[in-house]
């Protein structure tokens, strides 16, 4: 059980590359934290850093307390799981659970019952004299899950884990990691690119963005109030509606004081509401629908701005130019070719300056 | 699951297969067979006559002690050529498997021997210890070493496993290297989380993965030391001295070509070939019980 602290954490390479610029931020015992961007981001290399697998170069990583920066990754008390799950392709299953254990001198019948009491909880009882090859995909996230948990180490890092699994299975294991870590609560952090295990798994969220963290908090905080457009577009799909602010929205912001320094407007995808009634404060905007996508439970339209200025230079994480994406719940939704009025209510708005770097009011 | 091919054209496989069974069968079957009957022959010193003579070489051969000795000499050599050249080539892969800054310089350094001649290698290491000129039995002798591989038996042993272990350790030490890059890093990262010291991260973890290539290589370098050592110990010591280092092969060549007795020499290589065989065999069925995955 231990608290994880990162404090001006930084990762530069011999050629002079910067992987990481200067991090910080702490991990609640007993917490899942999970770091989510977009690949090269740096969030791998970060966790690597906490395992001890890559050295650091500026700042310090506090495992339990201790600062874990000289510490090989055999003494930090941690145990990962990785993308391709790294077994031991010529051990046992058993064998696999059991090497980390054995590393550490302790006896043998102990080893057994931990092993068996790891099987027990995932599954894997009849699994314990196979080879890893003879396992599926799913069954090896196991084993690697079980090796992680024999140890019952301070610290779960996850780096990508169920990335090589299909869809269905994610989803299965994505649930089961949750609540094993629950009943473990044991701290972890996950690394992941994909938004939807990062806003389901988390406890706090760290949204990074070349080598720097673009925004950390509470999954739902952050979906709601993105600190900057990176983060908007980044959380949710799909992805915030972003646009320039210019003459047109902004005669219709005008009563808004945040408008003065805003740069760019935010709306996500349900927060319109298709209509011909006026709102005060808000905006609107008209569409002509050039796409319709059918979910079921949902439809997305996908619309052409009417009155697009031209010439605008493309905002960090926009869609391409002009183009504006409507969620309406339901399966009945405008044709193609219609013209339609999409309407945003004032709180819906999300201002953000020019470079999108920072949220204005609330 | 293994792939099956299937061809439409039926004498297509066996045209597919044809280069390789002729170069089989005119470079091994047909040699082979031929020593097969050579050793049942005799011929009189100036080959107008042969003489079936049926199983008497054999006979002759094993009632030499010479051809027990060579046998002794060979399983000594043998066994120290192959157990020093695969262990200095894995101590040199896994050091050249770090990520070193000069590791592609270090790499072709260590190939290059694979690419001298065994004659040449032999040349080399002969005038580098020969007693009187060599540039290092001078140290030796200065260090009190009563250096003379030209009269002391265990010297000109000495001399023949380090040239053939040299020749031996590039060809070794590619495919080790190659084998151990081809082992996942992550494999490696999780034994060291999982608490494995370096060197119980080798005996536990790359050393059981690498042990295809390991055996791969033990097969070849048996076969190497039975048959292409001949080279080294030619130019070398000649089998000498007093036939100290005469290992089977060599004393093929030396009572067949020099001493002009071509149906002991050929009785004498169907005994080498039949070992070959054996060993290749054993190894293949218990060895690679062992091997991995």
């Amino acid at each position: 059980m231990a608290n994880v602290t990162l404090r001006n954490v930084r990762k530069t390479y011999l050629g002079g590359f910067e992987a990481i610029k200067g991090i910080d931020f702490e991990v609640g015992d007993g917490q899942f934290c999970v770091l989510v961007g977009p690949s090269g981001c740096g969030k791998s290399t970060l966790l690597r850093m906490v395992a001890g697998l890559e050295t650091i170069t500026g700042g310090e990583i506090d495992i339990g307390g201790r600062v874990v920066n000289q510490i090989e990754p055999a003494d930090r008390d941690i145990a990962m799981v990785f993308q391709n799950y790294a077994l031991y392709p010529h051990m046992s299953v058993y064998n696999n659970m059991a090497y980390g254990l054995r590393n550490r001198g302790m006896p043998e019948g102990e080893i057994k019952t931990r092993v068996e009491e790891a099987a027990r909880i995932l599954e894997l009882g009849a699994m314990l004299d196979r080879k890893p090859r003879q396992l599926s995909g799913g069954q090896r996230q196991r084993v690697a899950m079980g090796r992680a948990i024999v140890r019952q180490p301070k610290v779960f890092l996850f780096d990508e884990p169920l990335s090589n699994l299909d869809a269905k299975l994610r989803i299965a294991m994505r649930v089961e990691i949750r609540k094993l870590q629950r009943r473990l609560s044991t701290t972890s952090i996950y690394v992941t690119h994909d938004q939807l295990e990062a806003m389901t798994l988390a406890d706090i969220l760290v949204v990074m963005n070349s080598g720097q963290v673009e925004q950390i908090g509470n999954p739902l905080e952050i979906y709601q109030k993105p600190a900057t457009t990176f983060v908007a577009s980044f959380i949710g799909a799909p992805p915030m509606n972003l646009m320039p602010l210019r003459s047109e929205l902004q005669s219709q912001l005008a009563g808004d004081i945040r408008a003065r320094e805003a740069g760019i407007l935010g709306i996500r995808p349900e927060d319109f509401v298709i209509t011909n009634d006026t709102v005060s404060g808000g905006v609107a905007l008209g569409l002509t629908v050039e796409a319709i996508e059918r979910v079921g439970a949902e439809t997305f339209v996908y619309g052409t701005r009417q009155q697009e200025e031209q010439g605008v230079a493309a905002i960090p994480g926009e869609l391409p130019p002009g183009e504006i994406i409507v969620r309406v719940p339901g399966a009945v939704g405008p044709a193609i070719g219609e013209r339609i009025r999409a309407v945003a209510a004032r709180d819906k708005l999300h201002l953000f300056t020019a470079d999108g770097r920072k949220r204005l009011g609330d | 699951m293994e792939k099956i091919t299937v061809f439409n054209n039926r004498l297509l496989p066996y045209l597919l297969l044809l280069p390789q069974l002729v170069i089989t069968v005119i470079f091994f079957y047909w040699p082979a067979s031929q020593a097969v009957w050579q050793s049942f022959l005799r011929e009189d010193a100036f080959g107008l006559v042969s003489e079936f003579v049926g199983l008497e070489n054999y006979q002759t051969l094993f009632a030499q002690p010479e051809y027990y000795r060579s046998m002794l000499t060979t399983v000594i050599f043998s066994t120290l050529v192959a157990a020093l050249s695969l262990s200095i080539a894995l101590l040199f892969a896994t050091q050249a498997d770090k990520n070193l800054k000069a590791a592609g310089g270090y790499k072709t350094l260590m190939i290059w021997p694979y690419a001298v001649a065994p004659a040449v290698a032999g040349v080399l290491w002969f005038f580098m210890f020969q007693p009187s000129l060599g540039m290092l039995s001078r140290p030796l002798r200065g260090m009190g070493v009563d250096w003379n591989p030209l009269l002391n038996a265990n010297h000109a042993m000495i001399l023949v496993v380090l040239a053939s272990v040299w020749k031996q350790i590039s060809y070794n030490f590619l495919f080790f290297l190659a084998g151990l890059q081809s082992i996942p890093r992550s494999v490696i990262e999780a034994s060291a989380i999982d608490g494995a010291r370096p060197m119980r991260r080798f005996w536990t973890i790359v050393f059981p993965l690498l042990s295809p290539t390991t055996f791969f290589l033990l097969v070849v370098n048996v076969v190497y030391v039975f048959f292409d050592t001949f080279g080294i110990i030619d130019a070398v010591t000649a089998g000498g001295p007093a036939g100290a280092t005469t290992t089977m092969v060599y004393k093929v060549y030396a009572d067949g070509r020099l001493g002009g007795d071509l149906g002991g020499s050929a009785a004498q290589s169907v005994i080498l070939m039949i070992i070959v065989i054996a060993l290749t065999a054993i190894q293949f069925r218990y060895v690679e019980r062992k091997v991995q995955y």
